[in-house]
């Protein structure tokens, strides 16, 4: 470059509202990329989260099981203070099952579950969305890793009782893993406590049919 | 004339971003649990290292000293971002494995290290050099480091090496202990800690040995 412009250049530079100027500038380049680009991407994300979820589903729901649009369903509630997501499904009109979606408090923080259960609220499977818990131990309960989690195959409120649903350390009838129990132990709680919740649930869902029925039949 | 040579030297080993700077410790340590997990980090830094280098070398001239810091942090970040929210919606299985990564390469002081020492002071194509061998450096050192943990820590190389590169490299997953109970402490950070401490002791080592080796070959080569 000639002297002379980098003389000018440099002087430019040291300009203080030069200086202020460009920081601005450079800030709204990259705010106008960022938004442009979130814009155009947004569908296409929405699209493979709602993939992911339905792959989710596909684990502990068979797809044979039902004939509806179960994403289409998603109700989340509360019941004292557990949060719960739930899908409905249907084959033809007739109730097939739930999918229930929910969190267990584990060592390491959430483990986020995936339970499917037919109409009489027996599980069909179990499975592991997400955790944060100790390599080597708390993973066994990903399905990848260890076979625990099918344990709770075939499972329900009825056919097991409730001084059941613990780790044999506490008496129960669930392995617990060598070095890690409290990671088994939150997943046990948490699966018993959603068949419970969903028990009540599912009766309130019942009671409120037949009211609807009995003043569909009375007027 | 730019010395090519010597860039590449620098970046796969003399003025490694890990073994020489001992920059970029913390995304090291957190995702080295497994080779193939070193590699998709490795990777995702590289590319964000070359157009960090590309771009910061191009804008060097209308770029004021006083503000160049704030702009290049800017850059990085919205490189990263960029390349978070462009992966994830067109390749979403990458970004499954890699998801967790990205946002910690905006905490690889290294990219912001080249973009100030080296790119904002050079040509285009010497600054995309180095961010290729800073990059490329970063890489082995980090599969080398997943590679011997995963090995000790869980008895296996490259597992799930087909969610990163694709189906076709199935071939690299390999069972190197059939049966292995697994050493739980590769795994955790400490086991980072340790296998690092002994790759900067190994490249000390060999540094000294190689230094005292061209010594002793200019001895000679003067006494002739």
């Amino acid at each position: 470059m000639l002297p002379c412009i980098q003389k000018q250049l440099d002087r430019i530079r040291d300009n203080t509202s030069y200086q202020a100027s460009s920081l601005a500038a450079a800030t709204a380049i990259a705010t106008g990329l960022l938004l442009l680009v979130s814009q155009l991407t947004a569908p296409a994300i929405a699209m493979r989260q709602q993939e992911d979820q339905q792959m989710a589903l596909a684990l502990v729901m068979p797809s044979e099981r039902y004939s509806n649009n179960i994403l289409a369903t998603a109700k989340s509630f509360r019941l004292d203070g557990r949060t719960y997501q739930l899908f409905t499904a249907f084959d033809n009109g007739v109730s097939a099952g739930y999918v229930v979606e929910t969190e267990a408090d584990g060592y390491a923080g959430p483990i986020k579950l995936m339970i499917g259960l037919d109409e009489r609220l027996q599980i069909i499977g179990v499975r592991v969305l997400s955790h944060a818990e100790t390599p080597g131990l708390g993973d066994k309960i990903e399905v990848s890793k260890h076979k625990w989690i099918t344990s709770f195959d075939g499972l329900s409120l009825a056919n097991t009782g409730d001084d059941k649903w613990q780790v044999k350390k506490d008496g129960g009838q669930f392995d617990q893993f060598s070095g890690a129990t409290i990671t088994p132990r939150a997943v046990v709680r948490q699966v018993h406590q959603t068949l419970r919740d969903m028990e009540s649930v599912a009766n309130q869902q019942a009671t409120e049919q037949l009211s609807a029925a009995e003043q569909g039949a009375s007027s | 004339m730019t010395d090519y040579r010597s860039i590449f030297a620098e970046g796969l080993w003399r003025n490694n971003v890990v073994l020489s700077q001992c920059l970029a410790l913390c995304p090291l340590l957190a995702v080295t649990s497994s080779a193939t997990n070193g590699l998709g980090l490795g990777l995702a830094t590289l590319a964000v290292m070359v157009c960090a280098n590309l771009l910061a070398s191009v804008f060097q001239p209308a770029i004021s000293r006083a503000v160049r810091i704030p702009i290049n942090i800017l850059m990085i970040a919205t490189l990263v971002t960029l390349t978070d929210l462009l992966l994830n919606a067109w390749m979403h299985s990458l970004h499954k494995v890699l998801g967790l990564f990205i946002p910690l390469i905006v905490t690889n002081c290294a990219i912001l290290g080249r973009v100030e020492s080296f790119a904002s002071k050079q040509a285009p194509v010497p600054a995309i050099a180095d961010g290729v061998a800073m990059g490329l450096g970063f890489t082995w050192v980090l599969v080398v480091l997943g590679g011997f943990r995963e090995v000790l820590g869980s008895g296996t190389l490259f597992a799930d090496a087909s969610l990163l590169l694709g189906s076709s490299f199935e071939f690299l997953e390999l069972t190197i202990i059939p049966d292995y109970r697994g050493l739980l402490l590769m795994i955790l950070p400490p086991g980072g800690f340790l296998v690092l401490g002994f790759m900067l002791m190994a490249q000390r080592l060999l540094q000294t040995w190689l230094q005292s080796r061209q010594l002793r070959i200019q001895g000679e080569q003067s006494c002739a």
